[in-house]
């Protein structure tokens, strides 16, 4: 059944019209329906679809245009794994020759007893992975119903024996690494500390005791902050 | 629905026992990000209705046997606390609160894009703290912010209002004691950006020209709710 359209005209002011963003690199906020344009004029990027010739937001956040190309930079969103994604996970299970690893997102990781840190007899994974440990692990493989095969077996990936894992939004993680890592490097010198930014939007931070305390503190405001200046458009 | 024809609700001057028009709306507040643990989650207040809309997911869907291997599903669960009425509510599920469960995740299905998350969960949890009437349209309003807060892909938000019919006169919104003695009433779930209807129930007997009118009321309150919905959506929790 359909009746009229009742929505009314996303923000108008500023060249922001039904035709979608006019310049380069113009930012306006968005909500699931608005319409952002012609699909004659302009292409779909993350999170906007065409229905009826028009772009279409299917999410809520920032809309951004680089070129021809409208997407929507989304303000929360879930972690969707990729192969060859740098991840730190956490084992939540076992069977006989597999673990089961939650690495954020909306499916349980699984790494096979092959892919696993060391030798461990079958039966025997308890002795070198337990329910709780902390990884740093690869993605190998995502099959197409979200299902993904985490690895070892790499440079660097391995158990997580020190140190304190923070969670942040997987949308601001550029904000935390910044340019060229700018914002990383300097958050490591300031509290000489030792920090991975996982894939999953998980940073493992190791250190003295004070240095991971003032770096987690860190992190905190600057999620804060960029919360705060991303929706008042000043980015 | 209690056919009490002779209480007069509506006065000389043609306004509502609360001093509104027929066409117009009780006060709305839409505020997201009320329950931090949530991936998302929103509040409506309405009238004296006060309803929080909280999505968690998309998850692995258990049991096993409730997964589909092309798309997500949609779990909904609607409940009135015990408080939220003067007459206490049992706690736990009943006929009523199973019907709306199941009639506002039809509506939400709608829009959706569930086939980007196969064998998901999406749980959608509204729970009412305080019912004046309408709690089914603000449930589904409450859910339909929560989703996109939580950064779930939807092709559109969802409205959804109900009119009525109260002596005679079609009203916009009812309260409650328009709910109860009223003639009729009409809720329906509204998507603002096509104009499109995905829900639509009807208690009492409209005739066709009133029926026009309380689709006309509906539209007209439906782009007025988008409005706020859509400004609480960026404006932002910080």
């Amino acid at each position: 059944m359909r009746g009229r359209r009742v929505a009314g005209p996303i923000d108008m002011t500023r060249g922001r019209g039904a035709g979608g963003p006019h310049g380069s690199r113009e930012s306006v906020l968005v909500a699931p329906g608005d319409d952002l344009g012609d699909s004659k004029e302009l292409e779909p990027g993350h999170g906007v679809i065409v229905v009826d010739g028009r772009l279409k937001a299917v999410k809520q956040g920032r809309m951004t245009k680089e070129g021809k190309n409208v997407g929507i930079q989304p303000r929360r969103t879930a972690y969707v794994p990729r192969p060859s994604d740098l991840v730190i996970g956490f084992v939540e299970g076992m069977t006989n020759n597999i673990w089961f690893i939650d690495i954020g997102a909306p499916f349980n990781a699984i790494l096979p007893l092959s892919l696993g840190p060391s030798k461990a007899s079958f039966g025997g994974l308890r002795s070198v992975l337990d329910v709780g440990d902390a990884i740093l692990c690869r993605i190998q493989e995502v099959e197409e119903n979200h299902s993904s095969v985490a690895t070892m077996k790499g440079m660097g990936l391995r158990k997580l024996k020190t140190g304190s894992v923070e969670s942040v939004d997987p949308h601001l993680l550029g904000r935390v690494i910044g340019s060229k890592g700018a914002n990383l490097s300097e958050l490591k010198e300031k509290t000489d500390t030792r920090i991975i930014v996982a894939d999953n939007a998980r940073v493992w931070i190791d250190g003295d005791v004070e240095g991971i305390i003032s770096a987690r503190a860190e992190l905190g405001a600057m999620m804060m902050k960029a919360k705060i200046s991303e929706y008042r458009g000043d980015v | 629905m209690g056919g009490y024809g002779d209480v007069q609700m509506i006065d000389d001057k043609g306004l509502r026992m609360d001093g509104r028009k027929p066409s117009e709306c009780r006060p709305i507040e839409i505020e997201t990000g009320v329950v931090p643990v949530a991936d998302g989650s929103a509040r409506v207040r309405w009238g004296l209705n006060d309803v929080i809309a909280a999505v968690y997911g998309p998850m692995e869907a258990h049991p096993r046997k409730i997964q589909r291997q092309d798309r997500a599903v949609l779990d909904v669960r609607y409940n009135m606390a015990p408080f939220s009425t003067t007459d206490r509510i049992r706690p736990g599920f009943n006929r009523r609160s199973r019907e709306i469960s199941k009639v506002t995740a039809e509506a939400l299905e709608s829009v959706v894009m569930l086939e980007l998350y196969p064998r998901s969960k999406i749980r959608v949890e509204i729970e009412v703290l305080c019912a004046e009437a309408g709690t089914r349209c603000a449930g589904i309003t409450a859910a339909s912010a929560a989703l996109a807060h939580a950064g779930i892909p939807m092709t559109d938000l969802v409205v959804s209002v109900a009119s009525g019919k109260v002596n005679g006169v079609v009203v916009c919104d009812l309260n409650k004691e328009e709910d109860n003695y009223g003639e009729a009433d009409l809720p329906m779930g509204i998507l603002p950006n096509s104009g499109e209807l995905v829900f639509l129930q009807m208690d009492g007997d409209l005739s066709q020209e009133d029926f026009k009118i309380a689709w006309d009321y509906n539209m007209e309150a439906a782009s007025h709710i988008h409005e706020i919905m859509a400004r609480a959506l960026k404006g932002g929790d910080a």
